[in-house]
């Protein structure tokens, strides 16, 4: 059975530093997945996806992730989504940038 | 120690210039990403997840302090101010930018260091006991061996694309400190008749099939030590699945076909390329010259007495020297709370400054991911233990609980499942809180945040390997692994625990054990042979000890 689509952002990592970064509206990577473009249907959010991969003087591995909505914009389903978020554990590495946080 | 040739020398500014035009191309858009990923994880680059992360070979474990100082030196300059020491006595820096990176690997190369052959499939940094050169119960400094098959294998042009991963480690000692039968080629230096040689197995390692390695000969001559290594390494080359990466590893090969049809393999190539080769005594002779042993001065053969909690780190710090004047410490890196097997740059300069001080210049990683200072003299183990002090280095845990390996798990890793390091300090902190685990005495805890085991969880008195179920992080225990020459694999208790339960389920592990050994000089790992899995997986699961313990 095929698989219901879940709202979601393109995600990759950033080419120079690394980090992970969010597709915005426009096109452009954001540090901060509460700046994403939310994609409600399967149809645009293979067309971004495709868009994200030509993208490869930017990003890295671009793939699509699961998100919750809110006011303050989108937050990620999945622990590791959650984690590329919130940075690690230790103190010093925190990025604690999540949304509601 | 050993310190590059001119040859060596050349080679890896080589690669360096190499990869600074390959960085080059891969911003200015003439290589992919697809073309630049291999490139980049034959220099030890990984893309995780959350930075790029620069993985460091430290050849068997074996540092100096001008090389410890320069690592401290570059994660100042060009990471976020820490190390972290790997179970595979590597060093990894989590935070590099791509531009960056040629910049370290000069850098490291200005201390005789690079990151060539840290991924990839290929043979790996090969690793040894942590107390070689140093240890009461060694036959032979492995150091040396080590030396020539990192000098064989570097950039060999037959085995830049094996199968899989190659891991090869080697001991000279009775004790099994390098587990070299959870590697794809173990050796272990055996004496016969006067003559020194290696009883070697195959096949061994952990991850999703852990294996232990198969003896395929009981004593080969040092003389032949190249040529086999590569007679084996040719075997697997030709056999090794390359369809599914799952069973590409030479332990899959020796299962699928057995035993004796690979040692026959083996024994007719080596019988036909033997002759090949020019023989290793006037290499290893060179190379024996660089790991002499220091000129060691006079110590006091006792202890000296300390305070109460200098008492304390010797009696589990301290390990025997084969002086009786010396003692092989080891500095922990797991201070309760902090993340297993980083070191700051403050605290990597000052483990040089001690070196240099009290340890004839000489430093070691261990796979535990702590540093060795492999010869001290016994007079001067107080000021060593107050410097350490000093530096937030003086855990008195070498051996307990609280010397939890584990692998970078989710907070750093693409690969992981689960995270690692949060479970391990919850755990530190909990019987550093108890005040147990002295008490507890001996007992290796690992945690893998996947199933490729890194934290090598299947040889540990506790595992912990942590795995996704159902979109949440679950914790499966194993019991009664070893790493030793009694090596064992754990078994699994049964169902995982959610994060919130597993430190819980740990301590319910330990007060079983504590209830149930004969006296406290009988090992965790004694009382499991002894008693086998069933009073802990009672402990574990019945209603009555969760009750007990809620």
């Amino acid at each position: 059975m095929k698989r219901r689509f879940h709202p979601s952002v393109v995600t990759a990592n950033d080419l120079f530093e690394g980090h992970p970064v969010w597709r915005t509206a426009e096109g452009r990577w954001s540090a901060t997945i509460r700046e994403a473009e939310v994609l409600r249907d399967p149809e645009t959010a293979e067309a971004r996806l495709a868009a994200a991969a030509s993208d490869a003087a930017r990003v890295v591995g671009p793939y699509l992730a699961e998100v919750a909505t809110a006011p303050q914009g989108p937050a990620p389903l999945h622990f590791r989504e959650v984690f590329r978020v919130r940075g690690p554990a230790q103190a010093s590495d925190r990025l604690d940038h999540l949304p509601g946080e | 120690m050993y310190a590059y040739s001119d040859f060596d020398e050349s080679f890896v500014r080589d690669r360096v210039r190499q990869f600074r035009d390959q960085v080059e191309r891969r911003i200015d858009g003439r290589l992919s990403e697809d073309e630049f990923k291999p490139l980049r994880l034959m220099n030890g680059l990984y893309l995780q997840l959350h930075a790029y992360m620069l993985r460091v070979a430290i050849p068997y474990g074996t540092l100096d302090a001008r090389q410890m100082r320069q690592l401290a030196a570059i994660s100042e300059r060009w990471d976020r101010g820490y190390g972290h020491f790997t179970t595979r006595q590597n060093i990894q820096f989590n935070w590099p930018k791509l531009c960056d990176v040629p910049d370290m690997l000069d850098a490291l190369a200005d201390v005789g260091m690079h990151a060539i052959q840290t991924s990839g499939n290929c043979v790996r940094n090969v690793t040894s006991d942590h107390f070689a050169g140093a240890a009461a119960d060694e036959i032979a400094d492995p150091r040396p061996y080590a030396e020539l098959l990192r000098q064989w294998s570097s950039d060999h042009p037959e085995f830049q694309y094996l199968p899989r991963k190659f891991k090869i480690a080697i001991t000279g000692a009775t004790a099994d400190r390098a587990v070299t039968r959870a590697h794809d080629i173990g050796l272990r230096v055996v004496a016969r008749d006067g003559a020194v040689g290696f009883e070697v197995s195959v096949g061994g390692g952990l991850g999703r099939t852990p294996m232990i390695g198969r003896i395929i000969r009981d004593f080969l001559p040092e003389a032949d030590l190249v040529p086999y290594v590569e007679a084996v390494l040719g075997v697997y080359n030709q056999l090794g699945r390359r369809d599914n990466k799952y069973k590409a590893r030479i332990k899959i090969a020796v299962h699928e076909m057995g035993l004796d049809t690979i040692r026959e393999l083996v024994e007719a190539r080596f019988a036909e390329t033997r002759s090949e080769f020019p023989g290793a005594e006037a290499a290893l002779a060179e190379i024996r010259a660089a790991f002499r042993a220091p000129d060691f001065r006079a110590g006091g053969t006792a202890i000296p007495s300390g305070s109460p909690a200098f008492r304390a780190w010797a009696d589990t710090n301290l390990a025997p020297h084969r002086r009786e004047d010396h003692a092989i410490v080891t500095v922990s890196l797991k201070t309760p709370g902090q993340q297993p097997g980083d070191a700051s740059a403050g605290q990597m300069r000052a483990i040089a400054d001690l070196a240099e001080t009290f340890g004839y210049d000489e430093i070691r990683i261990s796979h535990r991911q702590n540093v060795i200072l492999p010869h001290v003299r016994k007079d001067d183990l107080p000021a060593v233990f107050e410097a350490l002090a000093a530096a937030g280095l003086a855990a008195a845990n070498a051996g307990l609980i609280s010397d939890i390996i584990a692998c970078p798990g989710m907070d750093y890793c693409a690969l992981a499942t689960a995270r690692s390091i949060p479970v391990a300090q919850e755990i530190a902190v909990l019987f550093e809180t108890l005040d147990l685990a002295h008490e507890v005495g001996p007992l290796r805890l690992n945690v893998s945040g996947c199933i490729n085991a890194c934290g090598h969880h299947h040889v540990a008195d506790i595992g912990i390997l942590g795995l996704e179920r159902a979109g949440v992080e679950t914790y499966q225990i194993t019991l009664g692994g070893d790493p030793t020459e009694r090596i064992a694999i754990g078994e699994r208790t049964g169902p995982g625990f959610a994060a919130d339960e597993i430190v819980g389920a740990v301590e319910r592990i330990v007060t079983a054990y504590l209830e149930l050994r004969d006296s406290a000089d009988e090992t965790f790992a004694d009382a499991y042979r002894r008693l086998g899995l069933a009073p802990f997986q009672k402990a574990l699961y019945s209603e009555e000890s969760r009750e007990n313990a809620a």
